[in-house]
C-alpha cells in the first residue's frame, strides 16, 4: 500500500469512527444515565437518513434538510420518551429488550409503508462536492472531511455540555442517584426526556450526514445498532470518552480490515471486541 | 475531637486463650487515598464470640468483607487453621467452612424457608451431574437443612415463602442458611438490624447457643446484645483498632468511652 | 383455586395440546401439518432459550447462533449424492452447537447485565458473518440439505424421514423428549442451583457455589438443545441460509419465550405457537405484518407482564373478584 492510499484509509477510518461515535454516544448516555437498553437506537439512525432523503427531495439542499431534521429528531425523541420509554425505567432489562425490539419492527414497517423499500441516494451539496487532490491520481472528497469535522465539533460540544454546563452536571448527577437529584429540586423527568431526545438527535444526525456516502436503504439501522453495541461494550457503559476511543478503534479496525482481509472484514470488529473482553470484561472505561 | 485523635493508637490484639480458628494479620484496605482499614488484627477462637464495634464509618463493613472474601485486602493476611487463605474468593471460603450473614437481608425471597436452607446445605455436596435426580430426594441435604432451621428457631415454618415473613424471621433465616452450610466460622453482620426488643432478645439467645464448637465474629450496633454474648470485643475507629479485650475492659475503658460511646452510655 | 388444582388443570391442558398435536395430521392438510411441525421445532428452540433466560436469568440475544450452526452442520455433512446417516449427523450437529456455545460462553459469561445481552448479540453476529461472507456456507444464498438423513442402523431402518408423516411424529417425539428432559433437569440439584443463581447470584456465591461453572454448563446445554432444533429445522426444510443465525432469529425466539411467560417450559411452547400464529394471521391481513407484530409486542410489555402463561392466573383473579397486580 503506498502512502497516499494509506492516508486515504486513515481519513476513511477517522470519518467512519467519528460517525459511529455520534450514534454510540447517544446509546451510552441513555444506558448510563437511565439504565435503559434500547434496541431501537439503530432505527433512529435510519430515520435520520430517510429524513435527509425526504427533506432533500423537497428542499433540494442537504444542509437545509439537516438544519430542519435536527429539531424534528429531537422533538420526536422527546415524544417517544414521554409516550413509551418513561414507562421502562422501573422495568427489567428483559422487558426493555422486548419493547424496543417491537419498536424496531414498527419503525421498519412504517418506513416501508411511507418510503418504500428501495435504496436511495442523496446528493452531496454542491459546495462540498469537490475533492482535494492528494496525489497525481488520487483525491479525497471534501464532504467526508466535513463529516469528520462536524463529528469532532459535536464531540467537543458534548464534552463541554457534560463538564461545563449545569445541564451536564445534572446529567452526571442523575446517573448516580435519582431520588437524591429529585430532592435537589431538579425535574428528573424533564432531565431524562432531554437526555433521551439528545441521544435520538445524535443518532439521527449521524444518519443524515452519512446518507450521501452510505446510501439510504432498509436494514441500515440493524448493522449500525450492533456495531454501536460493540462500541459501548468496549468503551464502557456511560462513558462518552470511552465511546469515542472505542469508536475510533472500531473505525480503524473495520476500515483496515476491509483493505487487508476483505473476506473476513465483517469479523474483525467482533474479534477486537472478544480481545477486549478477555482483558477487561466491563469495558475499558467502565463508569462506576 | 483533637484529644481523641492523639489518644488513638494502634492497639494490639487481645490475648488468645482458646483454639484460634480464623486469624487476621494486619489487614489493610485502601480506596484511592483513603485507608478504610489499617493494620487490623483479629483472632476468632472456637467456642467464643468476638464482637466488632465502632461508630458508622469505622471500617467494620470493610473488615468483615475482607474476612468473608467479598473484598480483597490491600495488605495483610488471613489464616484459617494456620493456612493462608487470603487469596481465596467468597465461594471458596464458604467451602472451607467460613459462613457469612449479611446486614441487608440476602435471602431467596420467592423460595420457601426449606428451599432457602436446602440450597445452602446442598452446596456442601452439590452433585451437579445427577441430572435426573429430584433435588428433594437428596435426603442428607434435606436433613442438614432441617437441622439448621431448627437451630435457628424457625422450626415449623419450613413451608413459608421467605419474602412473606416478618423482618425478624428473615434475619433468622439469614442465620439458618449459614448454619446449613456447616460453617465452623460465622461472620455475622448486624443480625439484629431492624429488630424490636422481643425479637432482639430471641436473637441474642440464638447467638448464645451458636457458640458451641464454632468461632463467631459479630458486627453489631446493639450494645446490650453485644455485652450479653461477647467473650471478646474489638472497637474500631476510623479504620484502626482502638482497643481490644474482654467486655469488662472495654466497658471501663476511657478511650472507648470518649471515642465512641459518648457520655454515660454504658 | 388452590395450587394443586391449578397444576392439575395445567397438566390436563398440556395433555390436551399434546393430543391435539398428535392427532393433527389426521385432520389437517399436508401444508398445515408442515407448519405445525415448524412450530414444534421452534418450540424446542424456545424451551432451550427459556432454560437460559427464564430459569438461569441469562438474557441471551444471540441464541440463534447455535440453532444455525447445527443446521449448517447437517447441510455440510450431507454428501452431494447420498444421504448422511442420521445417527452420525444428529450427534454431530448437536455437538457442533454445544461446542460453539461452550467457547462463546467462556467469553460472554465474563460479563453481566446489559453487557451480557450485547455481547451475546455480537458473538452471534460474528457467527453470522462467518457463514455469510466466507465460502464455508455457500454465502448469502445458503446451501441445500441434498438428502434427508437416513435412519438406517445395523441394517435396520426404523423410520424414513422422507415420509412427511413420519418426520412429523419424529418432531413430536423430539419435543416431548426435550420437554421431559428439561423438566427433570430443572428439578435436579443442578437445576435448583440455576434457579438460585437467577434469584440471587451473589448469595449463591457466598454459599460456596462456583456460579461461573454452572452458568457455563447451562449455556452449553441450552446451545446443544438449540442445536437439536436447528437440526430438525434443516431436515424439515432442506435448506439452510445465514439468516438462521441472524439477530432477527435471535430476537424472534426471545420474543417467544417472553411472550409465553418465562420460567415455565409450557410457556415457551405456548409462546412459539402464539408467535407463529400471530405471524401467520397478520401476514394474511397485510404484507406489513411486522407492524402489527411490533404493536402486539409493545402492548404486551406495557399491559401484560408475566406473558401469556400468566394470563390464566390473572383472569382467575379478576373472575374471583381479587384486585391487585398479576
Amino acid at each position: 500500500m503506498d502512502f497516499t492510499t494509506f492516508l486515504i484509509q486513515i481519513l476513511n477510518a477517522l470519518q467512519y469512527g467519528l460517525l459511529l461515535f455520534l450514534v454510540a454516544s447517544g446509546l451510552t448516555l441513555v444506558f448510563g444515565i437511565m439504565g435503559i437498553i434500547n434496541l431501537a437506537h439503530g432505527s433512529f439512525y435510519m430515520i435520520g437518513a430517510y429524513l435527509a432523503f425526504a427533506l432533500t427531495s423537497m428542499t433540494g439542499n442537504l444542509m437545509l434538510s439537516i438544519a430542519l431534521g435536527i429539531p424534528l429528531a429531537f422533538a420526536f425523541g422527546a415524544l417517544l420518551e414521554w409516550l413509551l420509554f418513561a414507562h421502562l425505567y422501573k422495568r427489567d432489562h428483559l422487558e426493555q429488550v422486548l419493547l424496543t425490539y417491537g419498536l424496531i419492527l414498527i419503525f421498519e414497517e412504517l418506513r416501508s409503508i411511507t418510503m418504500g423499500d428501495d435504496v436511495h441516494g442523496v446528493d452531496i451539496p454542491a459546495m462540498f462536492s469537490a475533492s482535494i487532490p492528494l496525489s497525481d491520481t488520487l483525491s479525497y472528497p471534501v464532504y467526508r472531511i466535513l463529516i469528520s469535522v462536524v463529528c469532532l465539533a459535536l464531540a467537543g460540544g458534548l464534552w463541554w455540555l457534560m463538564q461545563r454546563t449545569r445541564l451536564g452536571m445534572m446529567i452526571r448527577a442523575g446517573s448516580h442517584d435519582r431520588d437524591m437529584v429529585q430532592s435537589l429540586g431538579i425535574d428528573i423527568n424533564l432531565l431524562y426526556r432531554t437526555v433521551f431526545a439528545l441521544g435520538v438527535a445524535l443518532a439521527a444526525l449521524a444518519g443524515m450526514l452519512a446518507a450521501p456516502i452510505s446510501s439510504v436503504y432498509p436494514g441500515m439501522g440493524g448493522s449500525v445498532l450492533i456495531i454501536s453495541f460493540v462500541i459501548v461494550v468496549i468503551g464502557g457503559i456511560g462513558s462518552v470518552w470511552g465511546a469515542l476511543l472505542a469508536a475510533l478503534l472500531i473505525g480503524f479496525a473495520d476500515t483496515f480490515g476491509k483493505v487487508l482481509v476483505p473476506d473476513l472484514a465483517g469479523l474483525v470488529v467482533y474479534l477486537v471486541m472478544a480481545a477486549v473482553l478477555l482483558w477487561r470484561p466491563e469495558g475499558i472505561f467502565r463508569k462506576g | 475531637m483533637a484529644e481523641a485523635d492523639t489518644v488513638i493508637q494502634m492497639a494490639g490484639a487481645a490475648p488468645v486463650t482458646g483454639e484460634a480458628m480464623l486469624v487476621a494479620e494486619r489487614l489493610t484496605r485502601r480506596f484511592g487515598g483513603l485507608a478504610a482499614n489499617q493494620d487490623v488484627c483479629l483472632t476468632l477462637e472456637r467456642g467464643k464470640l468476638h464482637a466488632l464495634l465502632g461508630p458508622n464509618g469505622a471500617g467494620k463493613s470493610t473488615c468483615i468483607n475482607m474476612l468473608s472474601g467479598d473484598l480483597p485486602p490491600s495488605e495483610g493476611r488471613i489464616l484459617l487453621g494456620g493456612k493462608d487463605i487470603t487469596g481465596l474468593g467468597a465461594a471458596q471460603r464458604s467451602r472451607i467452612g467460613i459462613g457469612r450473614s449479611y446486614q441487608r437481608t440476602n435471602i431467596f425471597p420467592q423460595f420457601s424457608v426449606l428451599e432457602n436452607c436446602r440450597l445452602a446445605a446442598q452446596s456442601r455436596n452439590p452433585r451437579p451431574w445427577k441430572l435426573f435426580t429430584d433435588a428433594m430426594h437428596l435426603f442428607d441435604t434435606l436433613e442438614r437443612a432441617r437441622a439448621a432451621i431448627l437451630e435457628a428457631g424457625l422450626g415449623g415454618r419450613e413451608e413459608r415463602i421467605a419474602g412473606t415473613m416478618s423482618h425478624g424471621e428473615q434475619r433468622q433465616l439469614e442465620i439458618a442458611m449459614v448454619l446449613a452450610t456447616d460453617a465452623r466460622v460465622l461472620l455475622l453482620d448486624e443480625p439484629l438490624a431492624g429488630m424490636g426488643s422481643d425479637e432482639s432478645a430471641q436473637m441474642v439467645e440464638l447467638l448464645r447457643g451458636l457458640k458451641e464448637n464454632r468461632a463467631i465474629l459479630l458486627v453489631e450496633h446493639d450494645m446490650d446484645a453485644v455485652f450479653a454474648v461477647a467473650d471478646t470485643i474489638t472497637v474500631m475507629v476510623n479504620g484502626v483498632v482502638l482497643e481490644s479485650g474482654p467486655p469488662e475492659q472495654i466497658r471501663n475503658s476511657a478511650d472507648v468511652q470518649t471515642a465512641y460511646l459518648g457520655d454515660g452510655h454504658v | 383455586m388452590n395450587p394443586t388444582t391449578q397444576s392439575r388443570v395445567a397438566m390436563i391442558f398440556k395433555l390436551a395440546v399434546l393430543a391435539g398435536v398428535i392427532a393433527f395430521p389426521v385432520f389437517g392438510s399436508a401444508f398445515y401439518t408442515e407448519m405445525v411441525a415448524k412450530v414444534l421445532v421452534l418450540a424446542i428452540f424456545a424451551m432451550s432459550l427459556d432454560l437460559l433466560v427464564g430459569f438461569t436469568g441469562l438474557v441471551s440475544l444471540g441464541h440463534a447462533a447455535y440453532f444455525g450452526i447445527a443446521a449448517y452442520a447437517v447441510a455440510l455433512a450431507t454428501p452431494k449424492y447420498d444421504p448422511a446417516n442420521l445417527w452420525v449427523v444428529f450427534p454431530l450437529a448437536v455437538l457442533a452447537a454445544a461446542l460453539a456455545a461452550f467457547f462463546i460462553g467462556l467469553f460472554v459469561l465474563r460479563t453481566k447485565g446489559i453487557y451480557f445481552i450485547m455481547v451475546t448479540l455480537a458473538f452471534a453476529q460474528m457467527a453470522y458473518y462467518i457463514f455469510h461472507d466466507t465460502p464455508l456456507g455457500g454465502g448469502s444464498d445458503g446451501i441445500y440439505v441434498n438428502f434427508k438423513p437416513d435412519a438406517t442402523i445395523a441394517g435396520w431402518t426404523p423410520f424414513d424421514l422422507n415420509e412427511p408423516l413420519q418426520l412429523y411424529y419424529i418432531v413430536v417425539l423430539a419435543l416431548v423428549a426435550v420437554f421431559a428432559f428439561l423438566s427433570l433437569v430443572l428439578r435436579s440439584p443442578f437445576g435448583r442451583v440455576l434457579v438460585g443463581i437467577r434469584s440471587n447470584e451473589h448469595r449463591m456465591q457466598s454459599l460456596g457455589y462456583a456460579t461461573f461453572r454452572y452458568k457455563l454448563a447451562a449455556f452449553t446445554l441450552a446451545g446443544a438443545l438449540a442445536g437439536v432444533a436447528g437440526f430438525l429445522y434443516a431436515v424439515l426444510f432442506g435448506f439452510v441460509t445465514p439468516e438462521y443465525l441472524s439477530w432477527h432469529q435471535s430476537g424472534n425466539v426471545l420474543m417467544m419465550v417472553i411472550l409465553g411467560g418465562m420460567g415455565n417450559l409450557g410457556g415457551a411452547v405456548l409462546g412459539a405457537f402464539a408467535f407463529i400464529g400471530l405471524q401467520e394471521l397478520f401476514s394474511d391481513w397485510t404484507k406489513h405484518w411486522q407492524l402489527l407484530m411490533g404493536g402486539v409486542i409493545v402492548a404486551a410489555v406495557l399491559f401484560m407482564p408475566g406473558g401469556l402463561s400468566a394470563l390464566p392466573r390473572r383472569i382467575l383473579k379478576v373472575v374471583n373478584g381479587e384486585r391487585g397486580n398479576g
